[in-house]
């Protein structure tokens, strides 16, 4: 069974009669890295978001079937207990909410629906500093409120530190190396690496073959208006970066 | 439907059934005529076995309330009260004087249990630190059926007991400071309280005491159609320090029942007072039916030099919540503070805030008011900070947050800032946010229901304030402000 089985999928904003997703057909196997890569606009984001449950869009067609399952009807915090994690373009703050008590209530809540007991502290203590250490985040970073004065290189690096701690199925990045200056991608590409695994996936949303040089994908898809117009090896992605989308875009259409 | 427009759906819907201390004691009660006269006010004195001297003074101050008018600048609305349609004095039967504990009527014990207020010292005791032991008088609508710990507190020299046994025990003491921090003539609701208080609690800290544990009230409403109006006092003498918690609760009911407290904290030479509040009356139904007025005056005076008095609230309940704990910062370096969490829900409305009165050299103030309206409520935060003209390098810092969740509701500002001397520093901050729609789906993404994040994004923005509770009640105010907002989500 594929992990993520996409069919169909098309979805409008809720409260207007746009369009974005166009039956959209995608599949990712476990242990699978998938690129995504597509013009600005093309809908990127939007399937994320409407993969991850958020109420802004409303699908109109189509399933998506996470390890069989069709997720679409379930809440966003099911979803997510369900392995599917979302790394945002554009991390969210929170003032006044502590890193550690943020990281720690997400943890147990997962763990709760999943019918395990919350972790000891202890062990979620030293967890946390763990990985914070292997993503060089810094002990005052986990001090800070969720994403508050973080640079954007740092909020990235926060969005990875979330996924490592909470070890999802199914983890797509939006744009995450957006904002990395050159270390920071090295080391935010070897938390990924790190964390692949025979029945684990990646969606990784990306407009630039450098973050690929780093994360090898396995398959490269194209996103243009709401589908997918192509879909090939890594070297789709050395051929998109040399000749731009305007080739494939203008054959699809 | 986008998460916070369900949100606003939801608040619209919250029912009762989220206040956790709706019940009622089925208790035989001892009962005023209703309605209020200079009977009423003679039966109560009568009743207490009061001093010629404290009749008069009630009387005087039911005389003045018949020419005085209910104000309206505050921002709430309520049809016209019927100040004969209530009972003013509601006591157990079984409650006549008793000596211990065995003597309390079972059902009142039970209450308490129930509420989580046990009062049995031996309950108490059982698997309580020393240092984390709370003496308790306890409350029953009119009268004060218990104070623990009492004899305890008696060998550090701490007198503690309902006011009531004060006027009888040490009545020079409740002369010499009863209304001096708020007069008899200070408002409307000061003043009736002034006429008809039936109990409350009395503090007395001798000089250089620390006393050696916390002093709590906890107020219950049980019986229908009565008013409570209790009164506090609470005297810190020179170079002690008491920390006090005030807790209160009622029935569900479909009327409105007022309750008109007046507290008055007296600081000398370099004592301090910490007071703090975990407010929880019966806020009435999501359509605005019953629930407590509120309507109450606390006062604290900085009488001594580098005396302190702080004010700490957490008000989640009442139907109308019209309060404002002040200081009147007497003595040179005295320091005044009030932190304060307001939570509204449903079609509840606050109007709370609180006054420092700068008289003395380098006197300070701190305020830190942090709001959250949801459903349908009104969230008002009005101060005033004054400098008099001898206040030289008085200093005030102001923060106001306000908090909104769905569209409904709203928050208002009204800060008043007089000052007649030019060295005063007085910086005042605001700011109104909103949980937003981001957030929300950001916290549900890692796995939060939409509760918790209400109440985690929540408890982020009052954590200033609740940091400044006692240990003991940060947790328990933390869980009464998630359940408070239960109704703003699913
Ligand atoms: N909430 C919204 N309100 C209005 N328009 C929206 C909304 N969400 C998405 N859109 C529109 O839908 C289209 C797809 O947007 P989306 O953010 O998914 O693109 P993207 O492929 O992620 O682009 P980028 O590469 O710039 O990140 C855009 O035209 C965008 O303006
Ligand atoms: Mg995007």
């Amino acid at each position: 069974m594929s992990l993520l089985e996409i069919k169909n999928l098309t979805a409008k904003l809720a409260e207007e009669d746009k369009q974005i997703l166009n039956g959209l057909n995608l599949t990712v196997e476990k242990g699978q890295v998938a690129a995504i890569m597509g013009p600005n606009g093309s809908g990127k984001s939007t399937l994320s978001y409407v993969l991850a449950g958020r109420e802004d869009y409303e699908v109109t067609n189509g399933e998506a079937l996470l390890d069989g399952e069709n997720i679409l009807e379930l809440s966003p915090d099911e979803r997510a207990a369900k392995g599917l994690f979302l790394a945002f373009q554009y991390p969210i703050e929170i003032p006044g909410v502590g890193q550690m008590t943020f990281l720690k209530a997400a943890l147990n809540a997962q763990r709760r629906k999943n019918g395990l007991d919350d972790m000891p502290t202890p062990e979620f203590m030293k967890l946390v500093n763990g990985r914070a250490k292997e993503l060089g985040i810094s002990q005052d970073m986990l001090r800070r409120s969720v994403n508050v004065g973080f640079s954007g290189g740092e909020k990235k690096r926060n969005e990875i530190l979330q996924m490592a701690l909470l070890q999802p199925k199914l983890a797509i990045l939006d744009e995450t190396d957006s904002g990395l200056d050159i270390d920071a991608l090295k080391i935010v590409a070897d938390g990924v690496n790190a964390m692949r695994s025979p029945d684990r996936g990646f969606v990784v949303i990306t407009h630039y073959q450098r973050l690929l040089d780093y994360i090898k994908p396995d398959v490269v898809h194209v996103l243009s208006a709401g589908r997918i117009i192509k879909t090939g090896g890594p070297e789709l992605a050395l051929e998109l970066e040399a000749k731009g989308y305007a080739d494939i875009v203008g054959k699809a259409a | 439907m986008p998460a916070v427009q369900e949100t606003v759906e939801q608040v619209r819907a919250i029912d009762v059934d989220q206040y956790k201390y709706g019940f009622s004691t089925d208790i035989e009660m001892e009962l005023a005529p209703k309605g209020l006269s200079e009977d009423i006010v003679r039966y109560i004195s009568a009743r207490k076995n009061e001093p010629a001297w404290m009749l008069e003074w009630r009387l005087d101050a039911y005389r003045r309330w018949l020419t005085m008018r209910e104000p309206d600048w505050a921002r709430v609305d309520y049809p016209q009260i019927d100040f004969q349609d209530m009972y003013y004095y509601a006591a157990p039967k079984s409650n006549a004087a008793p000596k211990s504990l065995d003597e309390i009527d079972p059902a009142i014990l039970e209450t308490y249990k129930k509420l989580g207020i046990p009062l049995r010292e031996q309950e108490i005791l059982a698997g309580v630190a020393p240092e984390n032991r709370i003496a308790v008088d306890a409350v029953f609508d009119s009268v004060s059926v218990v104070t623990t710990f009492k004899e305890e507190l008696k060998k550090s020299g701490v007198i503690f007991s309902s006011i009531s046994e004060a006027l009888h025990e040490h009545p020079e003491l409740v002369r010499k400071y009863i209304g001096s921090v708020v007069p008899t003539t200070d408002n409307y609701y000061a003043t009736l309280n002034a006429a008809v208080f039936s109990d409350g609690s009395f503090v007395y800290i001798p000089p250089g005491v620390r006393c050696p544990m916390e002093l709590s009230t906890y107020f219950r409403i049980n019986e229908q159609k009565t008013g409570q109006f209790e009164r506090t006092l609470i005297i810190a003498d020179k170079g002690s320090y008491v920390s006090y918690l005030e807790g209160c609760t009622a029935p569900m009911r479909d009327e409105n029942q007022l309750h008109a407290a007046v507290v008055e904290l007296i600081a000398h030479d370099d004592a301090e007072i910490k007071y703090s509040t975990v407010q929880n009356w019966y806020p009435g139904d999501s359509q605005g039916k019953g629930g407590i007025y509120n309507f109450v005056t606390k006062r604290g005076d900085c009488r001594g030099a580098r005396s302190k008095i702080s004010w700490t609230q957490v008000e989640t309940g009442s139907a109308i919540t019209w309060k404002y704990p002040s200081c009147i910062l007497r003595g040179d370096d005295s320091q005044g503070e009030f932190y304060s969490i307001a939570v509204s829900n449903g079609a509840q409305q606050v109007d709370s805030g609180t006054k420092m009165i700068h008289l003395g050299k380098n006197t300070r103030s701190r305020i830190i008011s942090k709001g959250i309206s949801a459903g349908r409520s009104q969230n008002t935060y009005r101060g005033l900070v004054s400098a008099h003209r001898r206040a030289t390098n008085a200093k005030n810092f102001t923060n106001c947050d306000s908090l909104l969740i769905g569209n409904a509701c709203g928050a208002h500002t009204v800060p008043y800032i007089e000052s007649k001397t030019a060295s005063a520093v007085f910086e005042h901050e605001a700011t109104t946010s909103k949980v937003s729609e981001d957030q929300m789906f950001y916290c549900m993404q890692r796995g939060l229901t939409q509760e918790e994040a209400i109440a985690l994004i929540v408890n982020g923005f009052v954590k200033d304030v609740l940091q400044q509770l006692p240990m003991e009640f940060m947790v328990e105010a933390q869980k009464l402000i998630a359940i408070s907002l239960e109704g703003s989500v699913g």
